[in-house]
């Protein structure tokens, strides 16, 4: 497969004559993974778990298969591990109701970073208030980056849990989780991976981690809206109550009492969504297929490119950290004195799709001194000219600006 | 999508990006905030009345460009005008923005204020127009008779 080649998979990104730089916020996706989903409607549709007849144990058996193929892509020893969900934020949250609120005592501290998501900060505030624990961040320096005496200092024997993501929304910081996750088993926490930025562009190896757990969700690597991922150490996972409760994550109902059922259905109540999970298995083979190391290669050219035509445009502010060896797929920026909705709107008109916004990390924008700011987010189907085209929607967007700057 | 200059006019950039009725009124009347938390805008609006009339206005805070000047240029149609006016204005106004109305009698009262008419063709920015028209009127449901 020719990396460079590799648009012609995407049918939104041939039909609409766009440069596609939100991928950030959610991948397109690849004909392989629409044919899949189409195939699954077509061919052999049925509620998983519950028929006899051929048909449902045909869409259990895909159901299943793809947890498998999931456990093996993340290396997880089992693949009861491996829990489906809505998305990153509710494997997030079922974390925080399943663990923390069972864990947490008065007095515990949870440890966060300031540049999470508000799926990584809000359901932790809301259980540590509970709870009584107390919410502690590790904050970055003038290089966007978490220093290692933060992690030290911040992750202490009073620390339970330990929630981080791997590469920043906003900054594309890759950060060091394998001190961080050190460090917390060291001081005897638990230790939340999300890695809903990091998975698209990068191999995870849950064993080679040591994380306890790590959330993911599919549409931002190339499956549909509306599925996700949590994986848990089993022996963890067996510890804790189930989050929702419902059909098929039961063992036996009384009127007064309920048994539950073992993992992974225990944390799966409910009809599923067997079409997300049949694409997210269909994007995994899809990015199995090109190879890690095909994606970053080409990735790693198209952000050097990237931060090197960027940081031309003396009128831009970057929020980057210069080491680009730390540096993942995001790239925020503002023009001086310009609102990033305004650029943004003009660079739509460009063809250009970027985000604008607090991206969903309020904290952090307030740790910056910062409203919001523009984000491009690239894939490895991205070109340079998609780079190129940025760039001139920019000088454009100045432009209109510059003249009534006073 | 609509030409930018039919947006980013010489009007609406000249009161985004230097507007006179950016400042502190001293002894008003009303004071409220409005904001989009989606974007994170934020403005405080004040109003400064004499009998029914509104004597003056100015506003404080940030956005972009549409919404400072959506600010701003209301500011200059509603100044002067009774409460019972800035109502039928306000709502014309929304109303042209949702594309509920294309009446040209009704659409000449809003002054300076139609240079917005091309907003209600871009979706993503028909909140950043509204932010302060929604806010002023909040103020009036609230105050006037």
């Amino acid at each position: 497969m020719d990396i460079n080649k590799i648009k012609k998979d995407f049918p939104i990104l041939e039909n609409r004559k766009i440069a596609y730089l939100d991928s950030g916020a959610t991948t397109q996706k690849p004909i392989q993974v629409i044919k899949a989903i189409e195939e699954y409607y077509q061919k052999y549709n049925a509620n998983p778990h519950r028929g006899a007849y051929s048909l449902s144990i045909e869409a259990t058996q895909a159901y299943e298969n793809t947890r498998e193929k999931i456990a093996n892509f993340i290396n997880a020893k089992n693949k009861e591990e491996i829990i489906f969900s809505k998305n990153a934020t509710e494997s997030l949250n079922l974390l925080a109701y399943s663990y923390g609120m069972q864990k947490l005592k008065k007095g515990d501290e949870v440890v966060l970073s300031i540049m999470e998501h508000h799926s990584n900060l809000v359901p932790w505030q809301k259980v540590c208030k509970i709870t009584e624990s107390k919410l502690n961040y590790m904050y970055i320096n003038e290089e966007f980056e978490i220093p290692d005496e933060e992690i030290e200092n911040k992750i202490t024997d009073n620390t339970k849990i330990v929630a981080i993501t791997h590469v920043s929304n906003v900054l594309g910081t890759i950060n060091n989780i394998k001190k961080i996750i050190k460090q917390a088993h060291k001081k005897g926490a638990i230790i939340i991976v999300d890695a809903s930025q990091s998975i698209p562009h990068m191999r995870i190896d849950v064993q080679d981690l040591d994380c306890d757990f790590l959330a993911f969700s599919g549409h931002k690597m190339l499956a549909p809206l509306g599925i996700g991922v949590l994986y848990g150490k089993k022996e963890l996972l067996n510890k804790m109550e189930p989050f929702l409760m419902g059909g098929d994550m039961i063992e036996f109902v009384y009127e007064q009492e309920t048994t539950f059922a073992p993992l992974p259905n225990k944390f799966e109540a409910g009809t599923q969504n067997v079409e997300g999970v049949i694409g997210l298995g269909a994007a995994i083979d899809y990015i199995e297929n090109i190879g890690y190391d095909k994606i970053e290669k080409k990735e790693k050219e198209l952000i050097s490119y990237a931060r090197q035509e960027l940081s031309k445009l003396d009128y831009l502010t970057l929020y980057l950290t210069p080491k680009e060896e730390n540096h993942s797929s995001v790239i925020s920026f503002n023009i001086k004195g310009v609102h990033p909705h305004d650029v943004a709107s003009i660079l739509d008109t460009e063809g250009v799709c970027v985000r604008s916004g607090n991206h969903c990390a309020q904290p952090l924008m307030r740790f910056l001194g910062i409203d919001s700011t523009c984000r491009a987010s690239f894939y490895f189907y991205n070109t340079k000219e998609d780079v190129d085209k940025l760039v001139s929607g920019l000088n454009k967007a100045y432009q209109i600006f510059e003249k009534y700057f006073k | 999508m609509e030409d930018l200059t039919d947006v980013y006019n010489d009007l609406i950039m000249e009161h985004s990006m230097n507007s006179y009725n950016k400042k502190e009124l001293e002894n008003a009347d009303y004071s409220q905030i409005g904001h989009n938390p989606n974007c994170g805008d934020e403005i405080t609006l004040q109003i400064k009345m004499n009998g029914d009339v509104i004597q003056d206005m100015a506003f404080s805070g940030h956005g972009c460009a549409i919404s400072q000047a959506s600010t701003s240029i209301m500011i200059d149609t509603l100044r002067g005008k009774t409460i019972e006016e800035a109502k039928e204005i306000v709502r014309i106004f929304i109303e042209m923005i949702k594309r509920e109305t294309t009446d040209e009698k009704e659409l000449k009262k809003l002054e300076d204020a139609i240079a917005f008419k091309n907003v209600s063709n871009m979706p993503a920015r028909v909140k950043c127009a509204l932010l302060a028209w929604h806010t002023i009127e909040e103020i009036l449901e609230k105050n006037g008779k």
